[in-house]
């Protein structure tokens, strides 16, 4: 079992939770994910690692609550416990030479926006960073992106907050205003990180995108999170998650991700019932 | 007097009709008075020409004896001196080409039915019998067993028996490898396997689940953690695909996908618990193994109406057992022989609606001996399916060798050892079963297990 230490709500649907994993704590690196379970009914899911704590033996995850597994996971208090959390799964992010770089995050893919935009921040890199969100509300990390990068520009679809518009238009501003960057690194919906790599492409930046299909087992046994990378089947659990955005086949990953949707409805509805009548899916 | 029946006692089963739609178990199990008549079947012959087909010699003819005469207790212990996960193997292994094929009985008549009895014994001391701790002098040395599949659980077992201290590692959640995850219930039952686990644990086996050796520990820091010797039994668990259009549209899935999520996530009882699976109305597995037809018969038992076995040379050199293919039958599963898909054909959404296949005649022999199958000119079709199932066997997980120095491996994948003791290229470090061999069967990974235990202890035994 794996106990909670922490939880706190980073907006109305999102929370971060510590896990006390000292193993996977001791091996975590930026871009690696783990997989969970919340009880012996639940599914598997993988989360991206968001932060870790060598010293405390911690392994921090931030969810969006939208399915029945993440809603299990939020009404979880801290001292209780995980039935089930296996990592570090995944390949490293790997920065080596990078100097100058753009980290884009949308919605809650800003949570695995932040360990990259960190570590590169840690390596003596100049980050500058674009975070965007539907609205004020689904705010997150704000503070935190802040201390990583040395520019950091927030987006509101609605504007209202920060600047309204898109993470692809203030990207586009910045290197229109002459920022030369070695590696652009997109992570959030897919729909995103395709805009995102679209618009590198134009201008020849390398770009690094997060993946995170439906997987099961998270070591290449079950090939349900197969991506089609430069015309090639990779493994997003063992390939990745980690691929280069100009060889992604985004518009087979957004058709592969409808693949549970109407089972995912189920499985909410049932589970509302069990809670009796929540009514917030 | 022997018993002269030509035919084996006949082992009870649902029939075909019901067990289609249900994931109990297909066989039933002798009763007492049966498994004594059929074990009057059996010679007592002098040789034991059985004992010589099974990969972990059991006492064949000395069990059989002992169930002839109503001595059940004593016969698990005969079986359970070379073979610790019997009511697995009475299921699973396939008899008709290993013990039974071997039996004087087979020659003109039915052999005996070696796996029935194996099977009756099993199932009779697990309802009938407590395991009694077994006083077992401990010598505190600790190796490590990457795996709990049929050849981790032997190796731990065997080795926990000799006295070491035994931990395994499994990078599920749950021990058992591919008899958990794999082979359905209505072929193994899940709690079968779990008894078995526990009697390992009542051995002293320390079990540590989600684990994923070569991501959160190397070998080398198991060596570090005071483990003398490492067993790698980390299973073929790398799924092939077919590498033909269409591969990921959805609705198409690798036999471990669509096997683990039933299995192992109890997917057939969605929506309690939490993991669904896509059964369409016309389904096509394609692959002519165990696999295969377990992927079929569970696609059945989950509403699908025509289920196709896709295979692309005939019915003789179909790899299943003959019990399967004969129960995947019996079940309604339709065999589309020498018929080989090109192409898996999409919705503008991306969902599956048919595959394209060509048909096949067997031409020469190829290297594996087999009758090569070469395409029939002007054969394309599309058989109409929404469900894909890709059961053509599996590679050697490459994890623990891509992040082990001095781990040599063939080019195919698989850990390369010595035949005789399953040691690998690193020292103090073995492997055996589907990692070595590439996907094989239960009894000849539990074979390699039980190798590998014996050498394990010679090795200590001279390093210590």
């Amino acid at each position: 079992m794996y106990k909670i230490v922490k939880k706190q709500t980073l907006s109305p649907a999102v929370k971060l939770m510590k896990i006390q994993e000292p193993y996977v704590a001791r091996k975590a690196q930026p871009g690696q994910f783990i997989i969970l379970r919340v009880d012996e009914f639940g599914e598997r899911i993988p989360l991206t690692i968001a932060d870790y704590d060598r010293d405390e033996g911690t392994v921090t995850i931030i969810f969006q609550e939208v399915g029945k597994t993440t809603k299990a996971l939020g009404l979880l208090e801290e001292g209780q416990e995980l039935l089930d959390f296996v990592g570090p799964l995944g390949v490293a992010s790997h920065f080596d030479g990078i100097k100058k770089a753009a980290v884009i995050g949308g919605g809650l893919g800003t949570a695995i926006a932040y360990p990259q935009a960190k570590q590169l921040h840690k390596m003596g890199a100049e980050v500058h960073s674009v975070i965007g969100f539907r609205n004020k509300d689904l705010i997150i990390l704000e503070s935190e992106m802040s201390e990583a990068s040395s520019k950091l520009v927030v987006t509101t679809d609605d504007g209202s907050n920060g600047t309204k518009g898109f993470v692809t238009d203030e990207l586009k501003k910045l290197i229109d205003q002459g920022n030369i960057y070695d590696l652009v690194i997109a992570i959030g919906p897919l729909i995103m990180m395709k805009a995102v790599s679209n618009l590198t492409k134009q201008y020849g930046i390398k770009t690094i995108v997060s993946m995170n299909p439906v997987m099961i087992d998270g070591t290449g046994m079950c090939g349900g999170c197969r991506v089609t990378v430069g015309g090639k089947i990779k493994f997003a659990c063992v390939d990745g998650p980690d691929f280069d955005g100009h060889e992604v086949d985004f518009d087979e990953a957004m058709r592969r991700q409808m693949m549970y949707k109407s089972d995912e409805r189920q499985s909410l509805d049932d589970h509302a019932c069990r809670l009796g009548g929540e009514s917030n899916a | 007097m022997p018993n002269m029946s030509p035919k084996k006692v006949n082992m009870p089963e649902q029939e075909p009709d019901i067990r289609n739609k249900n994931f109990l178990e297909v066989a039933l199990g002798y009763t007492p008075e049966m498994a004594q008549e059929e074990a009057q079947r059996c010679l007592q012959c002098k040789n034991k020409p059985c004992v010589a087909g099974c990969p972990v010699n059991v006492q064949i003819p000395e069990f059989i004896e002992l169930v002839a005469n109503g001595q059940f207790e004593k016969a698990y212990e005969k079986i359970t001196e070379t073979n610790s996960l019997p009511a697995i193997c009475g299921r699973v292994c396939p008899q008709e080409t290993q013990c039974e094929k071997l039996c004087i009985r087979g020659i003109k008549n039915e052999p005996v039915g070696i796996g029935r009895l194996e099977r009756f014994v099993a199932d009779w001391f697990i309802q009938n019998s407590k395991p009694n701790s077994k006083d077992i002098q401990k010598n505190g040395i600790k190796v490590a067993v990457i795996g709990s599949g049929p050849a981790g659980l032997t190796c731990a077992g065997d080795l926990a028996n000799m006295g070491y201290d035994v931990t395994i590692f499994e990078a599920f959640h749950t021990p058992g490898g591919v008899l958990m995850y794999g082979i359905p219930e209505f072929r193994l039952p899940k709690a079968l396997v779990q008894k078995e686990i526990d009697n390992l644990k009542h051995l002293g086996v320390k079990i540590r689940t989600n684990m994923v050796i070569g991501k959160v520990l190397s070998l080398e820091e198991l060596e570090q953690e005071g483990y003398k010797a490492i067993f790698i039994g980390t299973g073929a668990g790398l799924p092939n695909f077919m590498g033909i259009p269409g591969e990921n549209l959805n609705g198409v899935y690798s036999s471990n996908e669509f096997l683990t999520r039933i299995n192992l996530m109890k997917a057939y009882l969605f929506p309690q618990y939490g993991t669904p699976v896509k059964v369409g109305k016309n389904v096509a597995v394609v692959g002519g193994g165990n696999v295969a037809m377990d992927a079929a018969r569970s696609a059945k038992r989950l509403g699908a109406e025509n289920v196709y076995i896709i295979y692309r040379r005939s019915e003789k050199e179909l790899p299943a057992r003959l019990e399967e293919i004969h129960h995947a039958k019996e079940e309604g599963i339709i065999f589309k022989l020498l018929t080989n898909p090109t192409k898996i054909i999409g919705t503008d959404d991306g969902w599956v609606k048919g595959m394209e296949c060509v048909e096949m005649e067997l031409g020469e022999p190829d290297s594996s001996g087999r009758r090569r199958p070469v395409v029939k000119k002007g054969s394309e079709h599309v058989v109409d399916v929404n469900t894909v199932i890709i059961a053509i066997g599996q590679s050697p997980n490459p994890l623990i060798k891509s992040t082990t120095k001095g781990l040599d491996t063939h080019d195919w994948g698989g850990i390369i050892v010595e035949e005789a003791t399953g040691a690998t290229s690193k020292e103090g470090v073995y492997a055996g079963g589907d990692t070595v061999t590439g996907a094989a069967t239960v009894i000849l990974a539990m074979g390699a297990g039980k190798t590998a235990a014996n050498a394990i202890d010679e090795y200590l035994k001279k390093t210590l």
